[in-house]
């Protein structure tokens, strides 16, 4: 296969930096919600009006 | 939005799903691109990098475009959640059109025989889309009053959704001074295997980016509910503090007390 390194490098910087940041945000995700009580995480429930 | 079973996540069964598809779908990708999909005529085997470049550019595009009208219909309706999710595709647009340009540029070597050409419409439009991001995500950070950082987030959201065109465009509109060919999906010449693959990979880029929509945005509300809390809970503070003003004698500053 020609260009393997190139190949390789631009597919592991993709992958590599969306799984860093989706990981990032599943940690923030988790520190955030658990100072906020259940009734004002909007996603709880569809009734809540912003 | 759907109901999660714990409170401390911001995970429901629509980004579960997304989740488990993704997990599934990356490693089919990964075989279609690099073992399945024939190389091409003229890139050789640098056509499997158009796999996630094109993608992230469309969804790139997508992102900011998305920018655009969370911001429109925050100048309209003033709602924060039209905010947050300006905010939080802004965020994602950002680190999309980021890789665009790496993988762009990791393309352009073995293909143009150059990492980055500073002539090329198509690259420095992309560049300046980038750094416009950059430039609305920044101003999100100067400490305001939160409608008035969020009112000038969306004139600056709007700006740079209308960059939007300009991009997709500059391969026609200059089409002499750019190394970028036109789009790969419209010119008709990717077929079989190869345009499979693609449309793979923007299906899973798509998922991708409304998995990412999702948590980010519930990440936004999260952080926006702890800054209400900080002002409310600083503003019972002032409204204790009247009121117990009102009703105690205050020393002045030669020391004598006074009652109000």
């Amino acid at each position: 296969m020609s260009h393997l390194g190139y190949l390789l490098a631009g597919w592991i910087i993709v992958f590599g930096v969306v799984t860093i940041y989706a990981w990032r945000l599943i940690q923030k995700g988790k520190a955030l919600s658990s100072q906020v009580p259940e009734h004002r995480q909007r996603w709880m429930s569809s009734s809540q009006d912003t | 939005m759907h109901s999660v079973q714990k409170s401390n996540l911001t995970s429901s069964k629509g980004t579960r799903f997304m989740g488990a598809l993704l997990l599934l779908g990356v490693p089919t990708l990964v075989i279609f691109a690099f073992f399945l999909s024939p190389e091409d005529d003229n890139m050789k085997d640098a056509v499997r990098l158009l796999y996630v470049h094109v993608p992230m550019a469309i969804f790139a595009y997508v992102a900011v475009i998305m920018t655009g009208i969370g911001s429109g219909f925050y100048l309209w309706k003033k709602s924060r959640w039209w905010d947050t999710v300006a905010h939080a595709s802004a965020e994602i647009g950002l680190i999309f059109c980021g890789l665009v340009l790496i993988t762009g540029s990791i393309w352009g070597r073995p293909t143009w025989n150059t990492w980055w050409e500073w002539g090329d419409v198509r690259l420095v439009t992309t560049l300046v889309l980038f750094l416009m991001l950059l430039g609305y995500l920044a101003l999100r950070q100067v400490p305001a009053n939160p409608e008035i950082r969020a009112k000038r987030a969306s004139i600056v959201g709007i700006i740079t959704a209308i960059n939007i065109p300009i991009i997709n465009r500059s391969v026609e509109w200059w089409e002499n001074n750019t190394l970028h060919q036109k789009s790969s999906l419209t010119d008709g010449k990717l077929e079989n295997l190869t345009l499979f693959t693609l449309f793979l990979g923007l299906i899973l880029t798509g998922v991708c980016y409304l998995w990412l929509m999702t948590h980010r945005f519930r990440v936004g509300w999260l952080q926006t509910e702890i800054e209400n809390e900080g002002a409310m809970g600083v503003l019972q503070e002032r409204i204790a503090e009247s009121a117990a003003s009102s009703t105690n004698p205050i020393i002045k500053e030669d020391g004598e007390g006074e009652v109000r």
